[in-house]
Parts: C-alpha cells; sequence; structure tokens
C-alpha cells in the first residue's frame, strides 16, 4: 500500500532549541547558510498573558504538491510508493517555479545550482530509522510514520490530539500536522 | 521496477535499497542520499565538551571525513539524543579560527607588543623557567589554575605536583556555589552535576529563574518535555516568560529580586495550611518549630506588595505543590549568582524540597549513583604552605571550593592579603574575560602576573593577554579521563580523538606531561600515554579500555536503590544527622540559620535592570564562533516590553549601545527584540556574544558581552558568589558614531 509520510508535531513541548535544524544540516551536509528545517516562533497576547508557539517547520510532502505540477522539466518528483517530493539535480535548472509554487517557502537553491529541500530523510528510512530531525529532538516532540497505517502514532496523534496544518487553504493537502 | 524498489526500502537495510536506486533517471533518489552504498562509514566513541553535560556519542566519519556526531542511545546523560550545540560540535573541530601553534609575547622594536610563533619546546621551556622564578621568588603556592572542562585533570595533577593547591573555577563562585552550599547546610550534599533531579517522574516542577530549555541540559530537558506529556504541573517563577514558562501550568512574572519573599511565603502556606509532608518532616527534619516561628508573618498578603504576585496565586501554587508531594520537584536551578544573598535563596529552595518531602522522593530528588573508578597510583602531593581557603582570613569560611574572583581580586590588589601572593596563572578553556565579572580587575589582576599561560582551542579573549598560548586539540582529536560522573547508573563514559589534531595542536595529557618534565615533575605523570593513564585506571574495573570504547558507556558496580521508599538508607551528612530545616552550620558561622528576605536595590529612574540567561545553541563564550552553531544564531538581542521601549524611544529591531549605573558603556550595539514576554522593569540578553576578539571571525562584534555592563557586584558573604544581577541599564548616548562601529566591526 502507498505509504503517506507524515509528522506530528508537538508544540507544546517544542523548546526552539534548534536541533532539529542543526540535526538535519549534519546528517544531510546542508550548505553553510541553508537548511531544510526551521524553527518559528509565534508569539501572541498581552503581558502577562503573553504566549508562544514554537514550530519546527519544513518541506509538508503535500498530497497534492504544486512544487511537482509546477516544475517543467519534471525534476520535482514524487518518490513513487509514497507522498515523498524529492528533486533530481541531474533535471533541475534552478528556475524557481517550485520555489514560487510553495506555500511553505521550503525550497532553496543549492551552490551547485539546483533545488535543494527536506527529503525526510528517505535514505534512513529502509532501516527502520526516524528522520534525523525527529531522531534529535530533545524533547522528542515530532512524531514521524504512515498516515495511511491507522495503527502508526501519527494517526492515533491525529485522531486523539487538537492539531491543525499550515496554510490549509493553499488547498496541497499537507502532511505535517502540529499539536497546539 | 521502481515501485518494488520502494518496498524494499521499507523492509530491508539501507545498503541492500539504495543499492537497486542509483542513478535511474526521473526517480534518481539517489541524489537526495547523504550517504551511498559506496560510502565507507566508521565512528568512534566520544563525550561531548561542548558543555558541561557531556554526553557520550558516536563521531561518524564517511570515507575518512568527519561527517556528524550522534548520541549513544546507552548514556544515561543523553539516552541517544544530543543536544543543538552537541550535533554542531564538528564545528568546533572545523573551525580555521582555532589556536594553530604556540605562541610567545614579544615587545616589537617600537615597544609595541604582540605575539610570535613558537614551537612546543621553547614554549613549554619558557613556562619552565618563569615557573622556576616565581616559585623561587614567591613559593610554589604563588601559582593558580583556572580550569573549566574535561581536559583539565593533568593541569590540576601538575599544579598539585608543583606545590599549590590554588585551582578555582568561575563554575563555583559564578554559577552554582551558592546551591551547592544551601543544598550542603539542609540535607549534607549537594545535587551534584548533572543534577540528581528526578524530573522524568515529577507531578509537579517549580522552576525559579531557571529556564530549562533555554539551558539545554540535554537530559533535564528530555524529562521537561516527558513531565510536560505526562501532565505534569509547572510552576515557573520569571521576570520573563521564559519558553519554559510558555508550558507552564502558572507564570508567576515576579518582581526581579524579590524571589526569597515568594519563596519565605510558600514555606508559610505549606506550615500553615498543615499541608507539608508530615512523614517526611517527623521522621528526618530538625527545626520545625523554629522555622513555624520565624516564617510566621510571611503571609502571601506580605509577599504580594514585595513579589507583585498576588496572595491568591501565592496560596493556590503552593497547594498545587503539596497536593503532588513528595513528586513535586522545587529545582535548585544552575546559574544562581544573582544577588548576593542567593545561597540563603538557595536555601528556601532546599527548605521547600524538604517540607514536600522530595529528597530521595520519586518525582523529587533521586540518590545519585556515581561508578567508583580508583584514581591512577602517583605519588603524594608534598602539602603547601598555605591554599585558596587562606586567602584574606578565610573570608568564605563556607566556600566548599576556591573562589575564583577572590582569586582574581587578591592578584588584583595584593594588599587584600600580602602575605598570600599569587604571581602566576594557568587558565585552562576558561574564557575569563567573558566568565568573571568586573572585567577591569582581571585586567588589573594580569598587570601583576608575572606569568600567565593560556590553554584553549579558540583565541579567546583571555589568550590575548597571555604570556604564552597553548593551543590545544579539540574533545574530537584526544583521549581524556574517563567520565564518572553521578547519576541514576553507576555509568563511565570514553572520549577517543575520532581524527588527528589539527594544525599544531596537541592533548592536555601530551602538553603536560612535556612541561612535567622540563619542571622535574615527571614522577606524577608515569605513563607513556593517556591510553596507559586510562587502562590503568581501568584495570581493576576489569575493562579493557577496547572494550569501554567500543561500547561507548559501560555500567560499573551494583546498582543501589534511588529512593527512600525502595530501601535506600536515610543519611544525611549534616551535623545533627538530619535534614536541617534550620541550619546550625550557618547560625554556627553567623549567619542567618533560617533565611529572610533582604531588600535589594532598585533601578534608577529611567534604568532597567538588565538579566542574563542561555541560549540553546550556545554555551557560555566558547561556542559563538562556531562555524555550524553560528548559523543558528550569530548575535544576542535586548529583550524588553513595550513600555519600556517606547520610554526609551527604541523600536523593535533597532541597534543601541547600552550604559549601565557606573557610566560602563558596552562595547558594541544589540537589537532590540519588543516582546510582551518580559516585564516593563528589565530587560535581558543571553550570555557568550560581544566578542572583541578580532581573530574570531564569525563572533567578533556581534551582539553585547552584558559582563561589560555587570561592574556593580553583590557579594555573597556565605561563599562568595558573585551576584551581578543588581545593575541596570539605559540605551547610551551611542558614544561611538555610526560609522566609527561600521569601521571597526565590518557589518552592520
Amino acid at each position: 500500500m502507498r505509504k503517506r509520510y507524515g509528522m506530528v508535531i508537538d508544540t507544546r513541548v517544542c523548546i526552539s532549541c534548534g536541533n532539529c535544524v542543526m540535526g538535519c544540516k549534519a546528517e544531510n551536509v546542508v550548505p553553510e547558510g541553508l537548511h531544510r528545517v526551521w524553527v518559528v516562533e509565534e508569539e501572541s497576547g498581552v503581558f502577562p498573558h503573553a504566549r508562544l508557539e514554537s514550530r519546527s517547520e519544513r518541506c509538508n510532502h503535500c498530497e497534492d504538491p504544486p512544487c511537482v505540477s509546477s516544475c517543467p522539466t519534471g525534476a520535482s518528483f514524487i518518490f513513487e510508493g509514497s507522498n515523498i517530493t524529492l528533486v533530481n539535480p541531474d533535471e533541475c535548472t534552478g528556475c524557481k517555479s517550485c520555489v514560487a509554487s510553495c506555500p511553505y517557502d521550503a525550497r532553496y537553491i543549492e551552490p551547485g545550482g539546483y533545488i535543494g529541500k527536506c527529503t525526510f530523510c528517505v535514505h534512513k528510512l529502509g532501516s527502520g530509522e526516524q528522520p534525523s530531525c525527529a531522531s534529535v529532538c530533545p524533547t522528542d516532540c515530532i512524531q514521524f510514520g504512515d498516515f495511511n497505517d491507522p495503527n502508526s502514532q501519527v494517526s492515533r496523534s491525529v485522531r486523539t490530539e487538537r492539531t491543525k496544518v499550515l496554510h490549509e487553504a493553499a488547498g496541497t493537502n499537507p502532511n505535517i500536522y502540529y499539536i497546539y | 521496477m521502481l515501485r518494488r524498489e520502494f518496498i524494499v526500502l521499507a523492509s530491508a537495510t539501507l545498503a541492500s535499497l539504495s543499492m537497486g536506486l542509483t542513478g535511474c533517471g526521473k526517480q534518481n533518489v539517489a541524489a537526495s542520499y547523504p550517504v551511498l552504498p559506496t560510502d565507507v562509514c566508521t565512528k568512534s566513541p566520544t563525550f561531548c565538551e561542548m558543555c558541561f553535560w557531556k554526553c557520550s556519542g558516536w563521531v561518524h566519519s564517511k570515507n575518512g571525513k568527519p561527517w556528524k556526531v550522534t548520541g549513544n542511545e546507552q548514556d544515561q546523560h543523553c539516552l541517544g539524543r544530543l543536544c543543538t550545540r552537541g550535533s554542531g560540535g564538528l564545528g568546533a573541530y572545523e573551525d580555521n579560527d582555532r589556536l594553530k601553534t604556540p605562541m610567545i609575547r614579544i615587545t616589537n622594536s617600537d615597544g609595541s607588543q604582540g605575539f610570535r610563533e613558537a614551537s612546543w619546546d621553547e614554549a613549554l621551556n619558557y613556562i619552565a623557567e618563569k615557573l622556576a622564578t616565581v616559585k623561587g621568588e614567591y613559593g610554589a603556592e604563588s601559582l593558580a589554575l583556572f580550569s573549566h572542562g574535561y581536559g583539565a585533570t593533568h593541569w590540576k595533577t601538575f599544579t598539585k605536583a608543583f606545590g599549590s593547591q590554588n585551582i578555582t573555577a568561575p563554575s563555583y563562585a559564578q554559577c552554582r556555589g551558592p546551591r551547592t552550599e544551601a543544598f550542603k547546610a539542609t540535607f549534607g550534599q549537594g545535587v551534584g552535576s548533572p543534577e540528581c533531579t528526578d524530573m522524568e517522574n515529577s507531578q509537579c516542577i517549580v522552576l525559579i529563574g531557571s529556564h530549562i530549555g533555554e539551558n539545554l541540559h540535554n537530559t533535564q530537558v528530555q524529562e521537561l518535555g516527558t513531565a510536560l506529556k505526562n501532565g505534569c504541573e509547572l510552576i515557573v517563577v520569571d521576570p520573563r516568560q521564559s519558553v519554559a514558562a510558555t508550558k507552564a501550568e502558572h507564570w508567576l512574572p515576579i518582581k526581579p529580586s524579590t524571589d526569597i519573599a515568594l519563596l519565605l511565603s510558600w514555606i508559610h502556606v505549606l506550615l500553615e495550611e498543615n499541608i507539608f509532608n508530615q512523614d517526611f518532616v517527623t521522621e528526618h527534619c530538625t527545626g520545625l518549630e523554629e522555622l513555624k516561628k520565624e516564617c510566621a508573618s510571611y503571609t502571601p498578603e506580605w509577599a504580594y506588595p514585595i513579589t507583585s504576585i498576588q496572595p491568591d496565586v501565592i496560596r493556590k501554587t503552593a497547594r498545587t505543590m503539596a497536593k503532588n508531594a513528595p513528586a513535586t520537584l522545587v529545582h535548585p536551578g544552575r546559574h544562581v549568582t544573582w544577588y548576593g544573598d542567593d545561597t540563603q535563596r538557595s536555601r528556601c529552595i532546599a527548605i521547600l524540597n524538604a517540607l514536600l518531602g522530595s529528597w530521595g522522593s520519586k518525582g523529587g530528588l533521586y540518590l545519585p549513583q556515581k561508578a567508583k573508578v580508583p584514581k591512577y597510583p602517583l605519588p603524594a602531593f608534598s602539602k603547601p604552605k598555605w591554599t585558596w581557603k587562606d586567602l584574606e582570613n578565610n573570608k568564605y569560611q563556607l566556600a566548599s571550593a576556591a573562589v575564583a574572583s577572590q582569586v582574581r581580586d587578591v592578584t588584583a590588589d595584593p594588599s587584600l592579603d600580602p602575605e598570600h601572593p599569587i604571581k602566576a596563572w594557568f587558565v585552562y578553556g576558561s574564557n575569563l574575560m567573558m566568565s568573571l565579572p568586573e572585567q577591569k580587575k582581571t585586567i588589573q589582576a594580569i598587570q601583576n602576573l608575572d606569568l600567565l599561560v593560556a590553554v584553549d582551542i579558540m583565541p579567546a579573549e583571555i589568550c590575548g593577554w597571555a604570556d604564552v598560548i597553548l593551543p590545544e586539540c579539540t574533545y574530537l582529536e584526544r583521549y581524556d579521563d574517563i567520565r564518572v560522573s553521578p547519576g541514576r547508573k553507576r555509568q563511565i563514559a570514553v572520549r577517543a580523538p575520532a581524527f588527528e589534531p589539527r594544525f599544531d595542536s596537541k592533548p592536555s595529557s601530551w602538553i603536560v606531561k612535556q612541561l612535567a618534565q622540563k619542571c622535574g615533575l615527571d614522577a606524577w605523570f608515569p605513563w607513556a600515554n593517556q591510553e596507559e593513564y586510562l587502562s590503568k585506571r581501568l584495570e581493576p574495573l576489569g575493562i579493557s579500555l577496547k572494550e569501554l570504547e567500543a561500547a561507548g558507556v559501560m555500567e560499573v558496580g551494583q546498582q543501589q536503590p534511588l529512593y527512600f521508599a525502595d530501601g535506600a538508607p536515610p543519611t544525611f551528612k549534616t551535623a545533627s544527622g538530619k535534614v536541617e530545616l534550620v541550619s546550625s552550620l550557618f547560625s554556627h558561622a553567623g549567619f542567618d540559620a533560617v533565611p529572610r528576605y533582604t531588600r535589594h536595590p532598585e533601578p534608577p529612574q529611567g534604568y532597567a535592570r538588565l538579566l542574563m540567561g542561555r541560549s540553546p545553541m550556545h554555551t557560555f563564550s566558547r561556542t559563538t564562533n562556531n562555524p555550524h552553531l553560528c548559523q543558528l544564531k550569530d548575535e544576542n538581542e535586548l529583550w524588553m516590553h513595550p513600555d519600556l521601549a517606547m520610554l526609551w524611544g527604541v523600536t523593535h529591531g533597532q541597534r543601541i549601545a547600552l550604559e549601565n549605573q557606573d557610566g560602563e558603556q558596552s562595547r558594541y550595539r544589540i537589537p532590540v527584540k519588543v516582546t510582551q514576554r518580559i516585564r516593563p522593569d528589565c530587560v535581558y540578553m543571553v550570555h557568550g556574544f560581544g566578542h572583541s576578539e578580532k581573530k574570531m571571525t564569525r563572533a567578533f562584534g556581534k551582539g553585547i558581552a552584558e559582563n561589560e555592563l555587570m561592574t556593580t557586584i553583590h557579594i555573597d558573604p556565605i561563599m562568595g558568589g558573585t551576584g551581578r544581577r543588581g545593575n541596570f541599564v539605559v540605551p547610551s548616548a551611542l558614544t561611538r558614531t555610526e560609522a566609527a562601529h561600521q569601521q571597526e566591526v565590518g557589518h552592520a
């Protein structure tokens, strides 16, 4: 059965430490100044009732990814049997159509002139490992799994917790949920 | 074809998976792989030196080149997960700004001073000669060692063999000293490091100014996460809404400097409402009646105008603590030198834990275990004529470790103690210019020295003041001593070199042995190298170095119960053998046996109190130049409430310089962060930025070093701690013009 990989990220325990960013950069050898994962701190409210939401963000590996449909060369592709969107550098011209189409601003240009992005650490999944951002998170706030498996932790979390997705109106059917 | 490959992906190992995927046209998945089956990946054990938590991990190399560092699953310090700094550890190795060769200070023909590169032999000969002169003139005791980090073992041995026990570290009187003495006075022992906090089992955690999460003390952060997921009630007392406070059931935005009033009032409520842990107190504690008498008047109504925390909130939170006791932890904190009465504030915290019965209880403070690893057998050290204890007539009589700031002070002003001159400093891995308050005094002390040797990895500011600079290699390039630290298990860990040292840097084990030979102290360094030293230490445990290196961490010795309820013997090494709610140690020494609240100075009109803290991406000032970590955070910012921003006429993002109540100005400028998450009477920045050493190319000139603005120090009379939070700032008149700033710093 097709995998629908995704994450459920618990903003209630995220501490904005940035280790998801660092772990990803180390694992995937992401060049200096660039990143595939980033942390957003959203403040609201008024003292002394201020609020903070800390969110680790990345590519949402959407069900309907505009980055793939907008790619003129076919370099942006959905890895068969899954929802993981990847880029073939050999076919990428660096035209940035996908960058413009992504509601999450999850793509960047590598020094080699092609697009770089989160891969959900596809190279680790085969041996049952977690993506690096999830495996290094000190508060274990990033759950990774298959939404097509109703018994996976991510499926259970979405059923039982109060969750949201970002930029829902963009209509891309994202696969990153946030518990808030 | 590819669909089949992907099914393989879901079940087979990486190697078999990626084999079939390389170079297959459009679906070139392998292009997304940082490792390919043809890559040769190796790993070696280490324990991290990016901070003091010392997490055990694996250093991974790909085709012989450094790749990444990950946590060791078996290690109780990290549970398989490193923190941001640990993940960025390779940056310490890769940093091209590192010290590269030994350097010796010279005077140029025009009278100016500079450094020249030297061979190791030259540099160590220079030190040996100077040491001999200093010893002849002032005695061996005039050598002091300031240290921080695990490589200091042999420097300590050298100092003792030389004839001095003046071994000190800013981690005591500038950091956690007050809580150590307070917990010892109360329970007969300190909380150690890593602290014996049983947070994973806590049902209620109280943080007093401790911003766990922003201070990334690895397992504590992990355990806080676990506790929160399990529904633990979190109470955070902090003038700033820390990240932890944003997760809390109750955030108490206390007026800065009034914590003791709140803590005493909590004690009052527990006693007044009879909701303290009667069993624990009856069985283990002394002084209940006197404590009741002393705290009778500390009602929440008394505390309210002092702290600004409403009486009903004080009562409600005290009841929450009591309801969850003994699985309630009033966290001892770590950096606790704030206002000069810090040992007494820590005493309040210890008393609360006693009243809740948290000590030795699940969810409170567990009874730490520690592996017993015999020391390397060495000849006895000769007894020095005097030690740090004698400085200024044993001024800080309850200090259990040397007070770094006092050693500095008597060096700066020998008239404070003419009998005990300090004329030579070894500074190991501790950037005293940033870590000690009152920078001018440190500079004055350095002027009085006959020898200053700095051993470091980076050209930290202290190196610029040294006579000799010795470049140490990073933790990834060396063996160090065995890690023996307290925890739930009796674990030991090893650090082995993953790479050859870069440049002409050397491990301390090598440096000190060479120096000892030149000083005639060979007898204390009988081993050939660090491997031999480690093997000898492991011998009595029946473990070989090879075995330990294969595992990274090992358990040694019999596991004992962690809680009284599980049969741990209730022994307390206090004078009474009981938990002392009223401290006999303090009263004999002439201090309050039960803490009292004292009013501290308030900011002058228009000024705000300067508070400081930590960033999770950095450790002290040591990592701000790290090429990986500075990508996450390369500058600190000044937090302020919108009302204060309006009063000061500054806006979010504006870079301002600061001036304190003593007229001291910050060297650089800092961007303003206007936020609702802080009281209007204080501002906040994280420590570690504002480096003035140009050789640290990434960190130079970025942000403000709060240290420059902390010139009024409130010293804790009990143990010499330097309280630094009695300093107040305003935007400075910007004496440096924009152009001058640009010229020096080279960036906006």
